[in-house]
C-alpha cells in the first residue's frame, strides 16, 4: 500500500469527474459518489496508517540500520553476530538478555526509517527532472486519516445541511475535488508538486467560498480569499525557487531537507528560503497579517468552513512548514535561538485571534477567529522547535473544530440564522445533541484535562517553555501561549452561553425548533468522541503512563530519517500543566461570572471611552481591512494607478509621438530642402542652365547675315594670325 | 616697284570691301563691296603672276571675273526678287532666320 | 621706274579714296559710280603689272556689265535717287573693328613675309597668246567648268528672277 498510497487522492479525483459529468443523473444527484469514494479513501488511509506503523516496527534491513545497530547491540552486551538482522528488525525477544532488550530498545530508537518515496519523470530539460510521485511517512499517514475521516463526516453532514440547495450537485463535485487536491498535498514528493496541491486547494477554497455567488458578499469573500492567499504564494514560489538551486537543483523534498540537515545549503538561503516561505504560511494558515481573508470566508456553507477552513486547508500551511523541517530548523535555527520570527508570528496570532473571537455575534465568525488562534499554536509549535506537539495539536484540533463547526451549523439549521446575539439563546432546551457535542468541543478546545485539547496544548508550552538555545525557551512566545490559554477558555464560554443558555431572543417560533436530524447528528457525536479519545494518542512518556503507550503518535509521526533534523523533545512539565489548567480554569470562571451570572461591568463600552475605543478597534478587527482595501489596493488603484496612466500617455507615448513627429518633420525637412531643393535644384538647374546658355547662344542667331558675315571675317583672321604668327 | 605696294593696296581694297559687306544695309551695295573684295584678289593674283613669271596668276584673275559676272547676276537676280516680295532690299530687317 | 611709281601712287590713291566713298557714301547711285573709279583703277594696275588681256578683259566685263548690271538692280529696286538717311546698319562699328584688324593683320603679315621684295625690272611680258595657251592647254577643264558655270549662272538668274 505504501507504494501504491497515490491511488487515494486519485479516486476522489475521478469521482469530481464523474459528479460533474453524471451527478444530476444520479438518484442522489451525486453525493453517492462522493460518500462512496471518501469512505474507500478512508479505508485505504487505514491500511496506509497499518503499513506504515507495521514499517516503523518491523523497518527493512539496510546496512546502515544495521551498522548503528551493531554498535550499539556490541557495546550493550554479547550477542550472537548472526542474531544482528533479528536485532535490527526489532521486537524480537528470542534468547537475549535484559541488556540485549535494552540494546534492542537502543537500537530501535536509533534505527533511521526512510519514508516511501515513488517518483515517475514527466519532463526533462536541461539536466533538470521534473518528477511527480509520493513520499509517505508517519506524517503522510496521520494527515491522510485526519482529511479523509473529517472529508468522510463533512460529507455525510452536507446531505442534510445542504441538501435542496441550487447546485447541490455541484458543491458534491468539490468536495470531491478539494479532497483530492489535500490528499495530493499531503503525500507530494517534491516541492512543484506541493505548489500544485497548495493552488488547487486554494481553488477549491475560492469555489466553495463563494458557493452561494448571486449575493455579492460572498463572491467578495471568494474573491479574498483568493487573492489574500496569493500574495502569500508568491513567498511560496520565491521560497520554493530559492531551495531549488541551493540544494542543488532539485525538487525533492527528502533531498533538500537531507541536505539541509547535512550542513549543505548555505545558512542563508535557508534563511531567505525560510522567510519567503513563511509569507506562504501566514496567507495559507491564517497568521499575522494576512489572515483577514478567514473571517470572510465564514459566508460559504457550514460543511465548508469545517472541512477547509477547520481542519484541513487552513492545516496546509503547518504542513508544509512541518514537511520542509529541515529548511525552517536551520534557517530560522530554531535549535540554539530563543525567539525567532516563526515563533513571534504564530504568538502574536494566537493573541490576535483570541482577542477578536470576544468582540463576535456570528458564531461562525468567533469559530474563525478562535481557528486562527489555534493555527497560531501550531506555528508556534514549530517555530519553538516542538514538531511533535504543533502537529499533534493539529491532529486533535482538526475533530474538534470540525465538531464546533458543524455543531454551529446544526443550530443554524434550526433558527435560520448564524447570529448568537440576536437569534440564539436557552438552545439546549431543543437541541441535546447539538448541545452536548458542542459543549465537549469547547471544553477540549479550552485545553481542560483530560481531553484532546489539553495534552496537545500542554505539550506545545511545555516545548516553549523548555527547547531553544540553552534550554531556556522561548518565554515570550510562552507567555502569548499562557495568555491565550485564558482567552480560548472565556470566549468559548462566551460562545457556549450566548448559543445555548439564557433567554431564547430568536425570531423563529419557539414549536419549529427542533433537533437536527441524523445526518447530521451522528458526524458531531463521532467528532466529539474523536475529540475527548485523541489526546491518548500522544499520552507524555517519562514514566508517567507506561512506556507501551506513551508518545505513540510521537513514535509513529515524527520521522527518523536522514531527511529531519534532529530535533530535542520536551519533556512532561507537570508545573507547566498546572499553569496552563490554572488558566484555562479561570478563564471559564471569568466567563462564567461574566455572562452566567451577569456579574461584572456590564455595559463598560457604552459609559467609558477607553473602553468604546478598544471595542471599536477589535469591531474593525484592527482595522487591517481598511488598510488592505482602503490603503494598499486603494493606493495603487487611484494616485498610482493614475501616475503609472500619466507616464503611459505624456512620457511613454510623448517619447513615442516625438519619435515619430520628429522623424516626420525630417522626412517633410529633407524632402523640401534636399530632394526638391538640392537634386531637384541641380537637375532643373541643368535644364534652365542649358536653356539659359541657349538663351544666350541664342543671341548670336540675329537672322542677319552681315552679322554672320562680320563674325567669319573676324575668326578668319584670328585663325590667320594663329597659324601666321604661333604655329608657323 | 615693291611687291609689297600691290599687295598692300590689295589688302586694303579687301578691308574696305569687307567694311561695306557689313556695315551696308542696301544689298544691291552690299553686292557692290563684295566686287570689291573679288577685285582686291584678282590684283594679288596678277601681282604674283608678274613676280613669278608665271602666266597662271593671270588665268586664274580671268576665272574670277567670270565667276564675279555669273555671280553679280545671280545675287542682282535674288535682290530683285526678294525686293519683290517684301518691297524693300534692307538687309537689317530680313531677321526670318533669326533663332 | 620712277614714273611706274609715280603712276603706280596716284591711281592707288584714287582708288583707295573711291573705294572708301562706296562704303561709305548716302547715294547708292554715286556709290555705283564710285565703283568703276575703282573698276577702272584696278585695270591701270593690271597694265602696270604686264598684264594687258586681263586689264582689258576686267574692263570689259567688269565695267562694262557688272557696273551695268548694278544699276539696272539699283533702278529696279527702287533705290532712292540722292540721299538716303540711313544706309548703314547697325554693325557699323564692329565692321569698322573686323575690317581694321583685318588690313592691320593683313599689313603686317605680307610686310613680314614679303618685306622689301622687287618685282623684276625687265619681267617677263605676257602676250595674250600665252594667256590662251594655258588656258586651253593646262587649265582646260577649270575653262569648261567656268562655262558650265556661266551657262548656270544665265539659266539661274533667268529662273529666278522672271515673274509668274
Amino acid at each position: 500500500m505504501l507504494e501504491n498510497v497515490w491511488v487515494i487522492p486519485a479516486i476522489p479525483f475521478a469521482t469530481f469527474w464523474g459528479i460533474l459529468f453524471f451527478g444530476k443523473r444520479l438518484p442522489h444527484k451525486g453525493a453517492e459518489l462522493g460518500i462512496g469514494a471518501l469512505s474507500l479513501c478512508f479505508a485505504l488511509s487505514l491500511v496506509t496508517g497499518a503499513a506504515w506503523i507495521d514499517r516503523v516496527d518491523n523497518p527493512p534491513v539496510s546496512d546502515h540500520t544495521t551498522e548503528q545497530a551493531t554498535e550499539h547491540a556490541t557495546g550493550g552486551s554479547e550477542i550472537d553476530g548472526t542474531e544482528h538482522a533479528q536485532v535490527a528488525g526489532g521486537d524480537s525477544g528470542t534468547g537475549i538478555g535484559v541488556l540485549g532488550a535494552a540494546a534492542i530498545e537502543e537500537a530501535e530508537e536509533h534505527i533511521a526509517v526512510d519514508a516511501v518515496v515513488q517518483q515517475w519523470t514527466w519532463w526533462q530539460n536541461g539536466g533538470i527532472e521534473f518528477t511527480v510521485g509520493t513520499m509517505v511517512d508517519g506524517l503522510t499517514a496521520m494527515m491522510l486519516l485526519v482529511v479523509t475521516v473529517v472529508s468522510l463526516l463533512v460529507h455525510i453532514y452536507s446531505t442534510d445541511y445542504v441538501g435542496g440547495d441550487r447546485r447541490y450537485t455541484h458543491f458534491f463535485a468539490f468536495l470531491s475535488l478539494f479532497s483530492a487536491s489535500m490528499l495530493m498535498l499531503v503525500m507530494a514528493e517534491n516541492t512543484l508538486q506541493m505548489i500544485v496541491g497548495w493552488e488547487l486547494v486554494g481553488l477549491c477554497s475560492f469555489v466553495l467560498i463563494g458557493h452561494w455567488w448571486e449575493e455579492k458578499p460572498n463572491s467578495d469573500a471568494a474573491l479574498k480569499a483568493f487573492l489574500t492567499n496569493r500574495v502569500g504564494d508568491i513567498g511560496m514560489l520565491i521560497g520554493v525557487i530559492t531551495l531549488f538551486f541551493a540544494a542543488n537543483q532539485t525538487w525533492s523534498i527528502v533531498e533538500i531537507n537531507s541536505m539541509a540537515n547535512a550542513g549543505q545549503i548555505s545558512h542563508t538561503a535557508l534563511l531567505v528560503a525560510s522567510l519567503c516561505l513563511t509569507a506562504a504560511v501566514m496567507s495559507k494558515s491564517g497568521q499575522f497579517f494576512l489572515h483577514t481573508w478567514l473571517p470572510d470566508a465564514m459566508a460559504g456553507p457550514t460543511p465548508v468552513s469545517a472541512l477547509i477552513h477547520a481542519a484541513t486547508m487552513v492545516v496546509a500551511g503547518v504542513f508544509m512548514v512541518a514537511r520542509l523541517y529541515g529548511v525552517f530548523w536551520d534557517g530560522f535555527s530554531i535549535g540554539t535561538s530563543n525567539i525567532n520570527v516563526l515563533a513571534v508570528v504564530g504568538g502574536f496570532t494566537t493573541i490576535v485571534g483570541g482577542v477578536l473571537a470576544f468582540v463576535q455575534a456570528d458564531i461562525k465568525k468567533v469559530l474563525a477567529y478562535s481557528t486562527i488562534s489555534q493555527l497560531g499554536y501550531m506555528v508556534m509549535a514549530l517555530g519553538v522547535g516542538a514538531w511533535t506537539a504543533g502537529l499533534f495539536h493539529l491532529f486533535t484540533h482538526a475533530f474538534f473544530k470540525a465538531c464546533l463547526f458543524l455543531g454551529s451549523g446544526s443550530v443554524s439549521h434550526a433558527v435560520h440564522s448564524f447570529d448568537m446575539v440576536k437569534d440564539m439563546g436557552g438552545m439546549r432546551k431543543w437541541m441535546p445533541h447539538t448541545f452536548r457535542t458542542f459543549m465537549i468541543g469547547s471544553i477540549a478546545l479550552a485545553g481542560i484535562p483530560p481531553l484532546a485539547g489539553f495534552w496537545s496544548k500542554d505539550e506545545i508550552l511545555a516545548g516553549a517553555s523548555q527547547l531553544g538555545g540553552g534550554g531556556d525557551g522561548y518565554p515570550v512566545v510562552l507567555v502569548m501561549g499562557f495568555i491565550t490559554a485564558g482567552l480560548t477558555a472565556a470566549y468559548m464560554t462566551r460562545c457556549v452561553y450566548l448559543t445555548f443558555f439564557g433567554e431564547y431572543r430568536g425570531h423563529t417560533p419557539v414549536e419549529k425548533l427542533h433537533e437536527s436530524g441524523p445526518r447530521i447528528t451522528l458526524p458531531l457525536w463521532i467528532l466529539a468522541g474523536l475529540a475527548i479519545v485523541a489526546g491518548l494518542a500522544n499520552l507524555p512518556g517519562d514514566s508517567i503512563v507506561p512506556d507501551g503507550w506513551a508518545l505513540r503518535f510521537e513514535h509513529f509521526v515524527e520521522p527518523t530519517g536522514a531527511y529531519f533534523p534532529a530535533i530535542s523533545h520536551p519533556h512532561f512539565s507537570g508545573l507547566t500543566a498546572l499553569v496552563s489548567i490554572a488558566v484555562a480554569g479561570l478563564g471559564v470562571a471569568i466567563g462564567y461570572a461574566f455572562y452566567f451570572r451577569q456579574l461584572g461591568p456590564h455595559g463598560l463600552t457604552q459609559r467609558s471611552t477607553v473602553a468604546k475605543a478598544g471595542y471599536t478597534f477589535l469591531e474593525n478587527r484592527y482595522y487591517l481591512d481598511h488598510l488592505y482595501t482602503g490603503v494598499i489596493a486603494g493606493g495603487t488603484k487611484g494616485p498610482i494607478a493614475r501616475a503609472a496612466y500619466w507616464t503611459n500617455q505624456n512620457i511613454i507615448d510623448g517619447i513615442v509621438n516625438g519619435v515619430g513627429i520628429s522623424a516626420r518633420r525630417i522626412g517633410l525637412w529633407v524632402y523640401d530642402k534636399i530632394d526638391q531643393g538640392i537634386v531637384d535644384g541641380t537637375v532643373n538647374g541643368l535644364g534652365l542652365g542649358a536653356g539659359a546658355g541657349g538663351e544666350v547662344l541664342r543671341e548670336t542667331q540675329t537672322g542677319r547675315v552681315q552679322q554672320y558675315a562680320s563674325v567669319l571675317f573676324g575668326s578668319t583672321l584670328v585663325l590667320a594670325l594663329v597659324i601666321a604668327l604661333v604655329i608657323v | 616697284m615693291l611687291l609689297n605696294q600691290f599687295l598692300v593696296l590689295s589688302a586694303v581694297l579687301f578691308c574696305t570691301g569687307v567694311y561695306g559687306v557689313i556695315a551696308r544695309r542696301n544689298g544691291v551695295l552690299v553686292l557692290m563691296s563684295v566686287e570689291l573684295i573679288l577685285n582686291a584678289v584678282n590684283i594679288n593674283f596678277v601681282a604674283f603672276a608678274y613676280w613669278h613669271g608665271d602666266v597662271s596668276g593671270q588665268v586664274f584673275a580671268l576665272f574670277v571675273i567670270t565667276v564675279a559676272a555669273a555671280e553679280v547676276g545671280i545675287g542682282l537676280a535674288i535682290v530683285l526678287l526678294i525686293y519683290r516680295n517684301r518691297s524693300s532690299i534692307d538687309l537689317g530687317q530680313m531677321e526670318q532666320l533669326r533663332g | 621706274m620712277v614714273a611706274q611709281n609715280i603712276a603706280f601712287g596716284v591711281i592707288a590713291a584714287a582708288m583707295v579714296v573711291a573705294a572708301f566713298r562706296v562704303v561709305t557714301t548716302k547715294n547708292v547711285v554715286r556709290a555705283a559710280l564710285y565703283l568703276v573709279v575703282v573698276l577702272a583703277g584696278v585695270g591701270a594696275q593690271f597694265i602696270l603689272l604686264a598684264s594687258e588681256f586681263v586689264a582689258v578683259v576686267q574692263v570689259l566685263v567688269y565695267i562694262g556689265a557688272i557696273v551695268v548690271l548694278f544699276l539696272f538692280g539699283i533702278m529696279l529696286t527702287r533705290a532712292p535717287i540722292g540721299k538716303t538717311v540711313n544706309l548703314d546698319n547697325d554693325l557699323r562699328r564692329s565692321g569698322l573693328l573686323v575690317s581694321l584688324m583685318l588690313v592691320g593683320g593683313l599689313v603686317y603679315v605680307l610686310w613680314d613675309a614679303f618685306e622689301d621684295t622687287e618685282l623684276p625690272e625687265d619681267g617677263t611680258l605676257f602676250r595674250t597668246s600665252e594667256v590662251g595657251d594655258s588656258i586651253f592647254s593646262t587649265y582646260l577643264v577649270p575653262f569648261e567648268i567656268i562655262s558650265v558655270l556661266l551657262l548656270a549662272a544665265l539659266i539661274g538668274a533667268i529662273v529666278v528672277a522672271r515673274r509668274d
